[in-house]
């Protein structure tokens, strides 16, 4: 199809580019001209385009989850979310440490996925800790980087031969950073709040100490490390360090990292339980400057769908995670955007052209002609607010219920098809 | 009479009006206890039901002599006969208990929090009989009622609270009453069994417990659970003997008409000497007595405040 974006504000942080005018897309890609008439045109006024929005860190919980989640609803949610590419996490069942299950979610993907899939493989087999997966196999059938996500490697020997071993892939190793003795037993962050609410804590420490050493053995190995969803004071300061050494370090923070404390535990609402768990003020503002100066380089979901009877356990008994996709442009536009922390440019630019730059995605996260043509629309004035109703994905364990936002996507373009947009919702 | 709440979760969001309130209410009843016939026809017709998911002999028997002693229809029940070993959930073990109309669901629970779960799933009015190492409001009350009847005056008081505080829903409950009616609270233990800030709720952090016992009007001991030592919070009992035990000979360095206390059940020889806790000072099974007042009056004022709900309801 021949597509034509009319006077709109492109913006592309992989150019430098913020001007009004049009986009064309011919064969699923950006080109400079149509070879003929558009057969569609879209208005572009009072819009802007960025580059499809990529979230590195997400749950699709398929195959063997299919209750939380499934690759087309959760595909359905990221379109919604004006997401066009998610990387998907390996802690499915079973765990997605060889080919087969590499090659069934692309599978899946492919027939029923409504934005790009990229698999995650696991770092060790089974995600044990102990033995290395088969990556070489596992980035032939497809992964875009390793992890154990949720059970991180304790054996620091292991996680050295994994930054060693990787290397020659041009992998990035995600590292999910936690003590698991450290932060035994704990629900929630550490502190004031936990103390008076009851409920063990999760020391900021416990994640500090693993992101120290794990920056400590990509120094050691030279690996590519990129530490997940950072939380703490103390971790930006480590990963900034790191970097000022040159080393190959990279890393993620979640929106509900800049917006929510542990504050909002009081009421025992599941929906603020997450591991790793709501930090104070203090590490919000750290989380923000991290931002700000450039430590953190994306901004991921971390999107983990649970059912509704898990999350109407008690707190003690509930899982941890939340839903992402959906809210995740929103917060970045009313809580860093907004509120000045980034420029528009510089927070795209943490969805878009710094995922793919790390992780080498060859042709994303940028609008330049010739790359494929994932693109997102956004209306700043667009007012929205997100209804328990409205979500797509399968479960609704979101902390943001009933929040009022402005400025949202208004239209998702993958590979050049128009899969969603406000207006009419997923297009088939 | 201000007292207007659905639920008792916790002492934190009551302010020393609605604590007032409950002692006051708390004393008549436990006059009642010395007459021939200890019963009040208060919550006559009212169903309250015990869900202790936690095993408990003296609280919930205390809880069910209060519902009994108001005329109430008295229903226990015990993870082992519930439906919880067939699976079903905390919330829909309680919606059962709310469609066989229970007015009130005193509730225990492992889980900090499964209270405030189903005050808010629920109409019926939650009571915490104790939920994880958040609040045991009641015991607090009883605590509170105990030093006000021996000590006619809360303010001023120097309290001690003696051992795991970290895991102790009893010294929150404690510290939460004691510090808005004024009372000096200490708390000692060693220092893996004291939250790191615990201070900023206004307490007096003590490792010593020489040190911290010196001038307190009451010694509030709680109980030390084995398990603690698994978990790596101190090397052993023999030494946590040694450390943290109430003594006649470290009594004698409080103030002399001090009182002892104990939330039960005890360790005797372990976190209390038993000559002590067998002492004149010792007010421990007194403590036993005002417990049931002040759940009588508890369950009393809950029951009022729904009497007023639901006639503002029909208006």
């Amino acid at each position: 199809m021949l597509i034509q974006i009319k006077n709109i504000r492109i913006v592309d942080p992989t150019c430098k580019i913020d001007k009004v005018g049009d986009i064309f897309i011919e064969n699923g890609k950006i080109v400079d001209k149509l070879s003929d008439k558009p057969e569609k045109i879209i208005d572009g006024k009072n819009k802007v385009a960025v580059p499809g929005l990529i979230d590195v860190h997400s749950h699709l919980r398929e195959p063997g989850q299919e209750e939380k989640e499934t690759i087309k609803t959760g595909t359905m949610a990221a379109a919604k979310g004006g997401i066009t590419t998610v990387f998907c996490m390996p802690n499915t069942k079973p765990v997605t440490d060889n080919a087969p299950s590499v090659e069934y979610i692309l599978m899946k993907a492919q027939k029923e996925g409504k934005v790009n899939v990229f698999p995650i493989g696991c770092i060790t087999k089974g995600s044990q800790g102990e033995e290395l997966a088969e990556i070489g196999i596992l980035k032939k059938a497809g992964i875009v980087a390793v992890s154990d996500d949720g059970v991180p490697v304790a054996n620091s020997q292991v996680m050295r031969r994994a930054l060693d071993y990787t290397k020659m892939f041009d992998l990035a190793v995600i590292s999910h950073c936690e003590d698991k003795q450290l932060s035994k037993n704990g629900v929630m962050n550490a502190g004031k709040n936990s103390m008076i609410f009851g409920l063990r804590g999760i020391p900021n420490q416990s994640e500090e100490i693993m992101v120290s050493r794990d920056i400590m053995l990509c120094e050691l190995t030279g690996g590519k490390l990129h530490i997940a969803h950072v939380s703490t004071a103390g971790s930006v300061e480590l990963v900034r360090q790191a970097k000022k050494k040159g080393l190959n370090v990279t890393c993620e923070t979640c929106p509900h990292y800049f917006s929510l404390t542990d504050d909002y535990v009081q009421n025992y609402d599941t929906n603020f339980k997450m591991n790793p768990p709501l930090r104070t003020h203090k590490d919000v503002e750290a989380i923000k400057e991290g931002l700000k100066d450039g430590t953190i380089d994306c901004i991921a979901t971390d999107h983990a769908p649970h059912t509704q009877e898990e999350k109407s356990k008690e707190f003690d008994n509930a899982p941890f995670g939340i839903i992402g996709f959906e809210t995740a442009l929103c917060l970045v536009l009313s809580e860093l955007v907004d509120k000045k922390v980034l420029t528009f440019e510089q927070a795209i630019a943490k969805m878009t052209t710094n995922p793919a730059k790390i992780f080498s995605l060859d042709g994303r996260g940028t609008l330049k002609p010739g790359s494929i043509a994932d693109i997102t629309i956004i209306d700043l004035d667009q007012k929205y607010e997100f209804k328990k109703e409205d979500i797509l994905s399968k479960s609704k364990n979101s902390p943001f219920i009933g929040r009022k936002f402005k400025g949202c996507a208004v239209m998702t373009i993958v590979g050049g098809k128009i899969v969603w947009t406000l207006k009419d919702g997923i297009i088939n | 009479m201000s007292f207007n709440r659905k639920d008792l979760l916790g002492l934190e969001h009551l302010d020393k009006k609605e604590i007032q309130t409950i002692i006051d209410a708390a004393k008549p009843f436990k006059n009642m206890f010395t007459r021939s016939i200890k019963k009040a026809p208060a919550l006559i017709g009212k169903t309250v039901v015990t869900l202790f998911c936690e095993p408990s002999t003296r609280t919930r028997t205390s809880f069910e002599i209060a519902a009994k002693r108001l005329s109430a229809d008295v229903v226990s029940i015990a993870p082992k006969t519930s439906s919880f070993v067939k699976g079903e959930s905390l919330v829909d073990t309680a919606k059962t208990l709310e469609a066989m109309k229970a007015d009130i669901i005193i509730i225990r629970h492992t889980c900090a929090g499964a209270p405030e779960l189903l005050a808010k799933n629920l109409n019926a009015s939650i009571v915490n009989a104790g939920d994880g190492f958040h609040e045991h409001p009641t015991q607090g009350l009883l605590d509170l009622y105990t030093m006000y009847d021996k000590k006619k005056k809360i303010e001023g008081l120097k309290v001690l609270l003696v051992g795991d505080i970290l895991h102790s829903r009893v010294a929150r409950s404690n510290i939460w009453a004691l510090t808005k009616f004024g009372a000096k609270v200490r708390v000692v233990g060693p220092p893996t069994l004291i939250p790191k800030r615990i201070s900023e709720l206004g307490v007096e952090v003590y490792y010593d417990l020489d040190e911290a016992i010196k001038d307190v009007d009451v010694v509030n001991i709680l109980r030390i659970q084995m398990e603690r030592q698994q978990g790596g919070f101190f090397p052993s009992i023999h030494e946590y003997n040694e450390l943290y035990q109430v003594t006649e000979k470290r009594l004698a360095k409080a103030k002399p008409d001090v009182l002892i206390m104990h939330p039960g059940p005890m360790n005797r020889g372990i976190e209390i000497d038993s000559e002590v806790a067998d002492s004149p000072a010792s007010v421990i099974n007194e403590q036993v007595t005002n417990g049931i007042a002040v759940r009588m009056a508890v369950l009393h004022l809950l029951a009022l405040a729904r009497n007023k709900q639901g006639r503002k309801h029909t208006c």
